[in-house]
């Protein structure tokens, strides 16, 4: 999944806490993360996971309660931001607003102590790249949210960092501009050959854009891995909440053949779901399944889930149907529209079927 | 057409009208306040002076301003050049400089300090800067004289603690009047630096040392360009109180190390010459104004406006 062997930075175990005694706050917990050189990572995760404490201390903004920081085999977790040949995009962009767009993109160079013909060179070649050439001159508060993202990135590139810290810099764009910028950035990722450190808290960027998720809730780390991972696989019950939508059933399971489980659901249906050699099984166990992989039948099949719809939801190119099964639990499941198809009526009795290795068991 | 155009007429002429009324109270005032009583000094000091003070009315003479450029020779009546008024202006503008770059120099690290506070403690803050002002001047410049006469608190400490065998002489020099100044200008300096630095995004200052500007540079090219408002009000706002200065000079300055402030009293008062006395007011606002004219003028020049 890296792309490259080399790791670019080496998080380990880093613990960050605020406060002492009962006003204590935990915002890292012992975290370890290995990012390659080339990378586009991103940490997913809600608002207060510590995502942007982690962030923050790879800057050099916070420092670290324990653990280190290696950027490129390099403990840089002492040193002061300016002496880390990585740089931020902020959120706000934060861009000074005394200077021009020129004099913004060119200033990291000036405090480098670079000669002036390099900086001039470096500058248009950054404004190129962004495609800001007709507004190098303007002050920044005379051009637009998403020129003024175009800059902050071309200032924070213009040093050439090894590493580039980007904090959800998309946050403030409306959509449509949002969806360019994803593209943009990926683009200016790829021409550079940078590793891309992203931090956001949509879900549908992290999938969008990166090689490698981490997912973070309450200071801790719950999984890495590639996006299609992350969303086939989910850890645990948070990552496949947070990720996509699930739905969960709690269920007796029982081992079957190797590498497979039963998961015996209250109505009496079993679904086969997959479960890792030497996976201690919990009793009762929660599955969950993607509304994508559950399809309606108007009549109650065999091995079918047993559902009346409770709610219809049009979503343009697909419908999300909320039923409730048998037992009570709330399903939802989504299903392509298609042209001639005869409605489905809320109240109607169904089956659900389930698409064969969709369920998964999950850690609690 | 005609009735139509004519009512807008009237319409818009009573629109003006009402437009002068509303702000007649706001003219007067100012009228009153500031351009009359200027207009009535520039007049007198263009009259002959009356023998016990005051001015014989309607009288046209240019003795006041010669005095401020020359004085009479009392045994041959030559005109000499005005050797002690100009002692006294450059006395007043140097110490008035002076003082400006002190509380300059003390008053951003102070405005800097306070609004790097939690929220909640910079009112306290606010509050302790404010303080002196809440005791009458007169009264904090003789305390000053207090510390610093040469059996004053000052002295007494130095000598018990065998530093000085003998008192130093600081009452009654320009250095005293420097600190008296310096005492009594301080807030007005860090007040509007500080406004300035509490509106500063602070997110800035951590996008500069990203940037690799170490600490001073962060200062010399963030900070400084975007407090720079607060910095002009702040000079400002001491400088031209400074060099007109009067309470300060004359307690703790003594009658040698007068400012111009001292030389137009005496006009209106012992001298009993008040042509005189208006044209050095004149004098000191045509200085004033031009030193403003001047120092905006360099300070807008270099750096730039502000984006906001």
């Amino acid at each position: 999944m890296v792309k490259s062997q080399t790791a670019a930075v080496d998080v380990r175990g880093l613990s960050k806490h605020f406060g002492e005694g009962d006003t204590k706050v935990i915002a890292l917990n012992n975290v370890s993360i290995v990012i390659g050189e080339n990378e586009f990572f991103t940490l997913l995760g809600p608002s207060g996971c510590g995502k942007t404490t982690l962030l923050r201390m790879i800057a050099g903004f916070d420092f670290q309660n324990e653990g280190e920081i290696l950027l490129y085999g390099e403990n840089i977790a002492n040193l002061p931001p300016y002496k880390r040949p990585i740089n931020t995009v902020f959120q706000n962009y934060a861009l000074f607003p005394h200077m021009s767009v020129s004099q913004n993109i060119g200033f990291g160079l000036k405090m480098l102590g670079k000669p002036k013909p390099e900086i001039t060179a470096r500058v248009s070649e950054m404004l190129k790249l962004v495609q800001m050439e007709e507004l190098k001159d303007r002050k920044v508060s005379q051009i637009s949210g998403g020129q003024q993202q175009r800059v902050a990135l071309a200032r924070a590139l213009a040093p050439r960092p090894k590493v580039l810290l980007l904090d959800e810099p998309l946050s403030a764009l409306d959509y449509k501009l949002r969806k360019e910028m994803q593209i943009e950035l990926k683009r200016l990722q790829n021409e550079t050959g940078i590793t891309f450190i992203f931090v956001t808290h949509d879900q549908e960027e992290a999938l969008t854009m990166s090689d490698r998720i981490a997912v973070m809730s309450k200071g801790n780390v719950l999984q890495i891995g590639n996006p299609r991972e992350i969303y086939d696989r989910p850890a645990d019950r948070f990552v496949a909440s947070f990720i996509g939508e699930s739905n969960f059933i709690v269920c007796k399971v029982e081992k079957k053949a190797k590498g497979f489980a039963s998961a015996n659901l209250p109505d009496g249906t079993s679904l086969t779901v997959e479960c890792p050699v030497g996976f201690e099984l919990p009793q009762p166990a929660t599955i969950a399944i993607r509304p994508e992989h559950a399809f309606i039948s108007e009549k109650l099949g065999k091995n079918q889930l047993a559902a009346t719809i409770k709610n219809i939801v049009f979503l343009g190119t697909d419908t999300h149907v909320h039923t409730q099964l048998s037992d009570g639990t709330a399903f939802v499941v989504r299903q392509q529209n298609v042209i001639g198809e005869k409605p489905l009526q809320i109240g109607q009795n169904v089956g659900i079927r389930i698409a064969d290795g969709a369920a998964r068991i999950l850690k609690d | 057409m005609k009735p139509a155009s004519n009512i807008a007429e009237t319409a818009k002429r009573s629109d003006v009208r009402r437009r002068w009324l509303l702000s007649a109270p706001a003219l007067i005032t100012i009228f009153l306040a500031a351009i009359g009583p200027l207009l009535v000094v520039l007049m007198f000091s263009f009259m002959v002076k009356g023998d016990y003070g005051d001015v014989k009315y309607w009288q046209f003479s240019t003795n006041g301003w010669i005095s401020v450029l020359f004085e009479r020779d009392p045994i041959d009546d030559t005109l000499g050049i005005a050797t002690a008024n100009f002692t006294i202006l450059w006395r007043s503008i140097k110490l008035s400089l002076i003082t400006t770059i002190i509380t300059l120099l003390l008053g951003f690290p102070t405005a800097y300090f306070i609004a790097t506070r939690p929220n909640k403690n910079r009112d306290i803050w606010l509050l302790l800067i404010t303080i002196p002002f809440w005791t009458n001047l007169l009264i904090r410049t003789f305390g000053i004289q207090d510390v610093i006469r040469n059996e004053g608190l000052l002295n007494i400490l130095l000598m018990k603690l065998g530093l000085i065998s003998q008192p130093i002489q600081m009452l009654f020099t320009d250095g005293a009047v420097l600190l008296g100044l310096t005492y009594v200008y301080f807030p007005l300096m860090v007040l509007p630096i500080y406004s300035s630095l509490e509106k500063l995004d602070f997110r800035l200052v951590e996008a500069g040392y990203d940037l690799y500007a170490t600490r001073f540079k962060v200062l010399w090219n963030i900070v400084l360009p975007l407090s720079k408002p607060g910095i002009v009000a702040g000079v400002i706002l001491v400088f031209i109180p400074s060099i007109g200065a009067y309470v300060t000079p004359r307690v703790l300055g003594g009658g040698k190390n007068m400012m111009l402030g001292n030389l137009i009293e005496q006009q209106f008062g012992q001298a009993r010459d008040w042509p005189f006395g208006s044209a050095l007011s004149i004098s000191l606002l045509a200085i004033v104004t031009l030193a403003l004219l001047v120092y905006v003028k360099n300070v807008s020049r270099s750096g730039g406006s502000h984006g906001h």
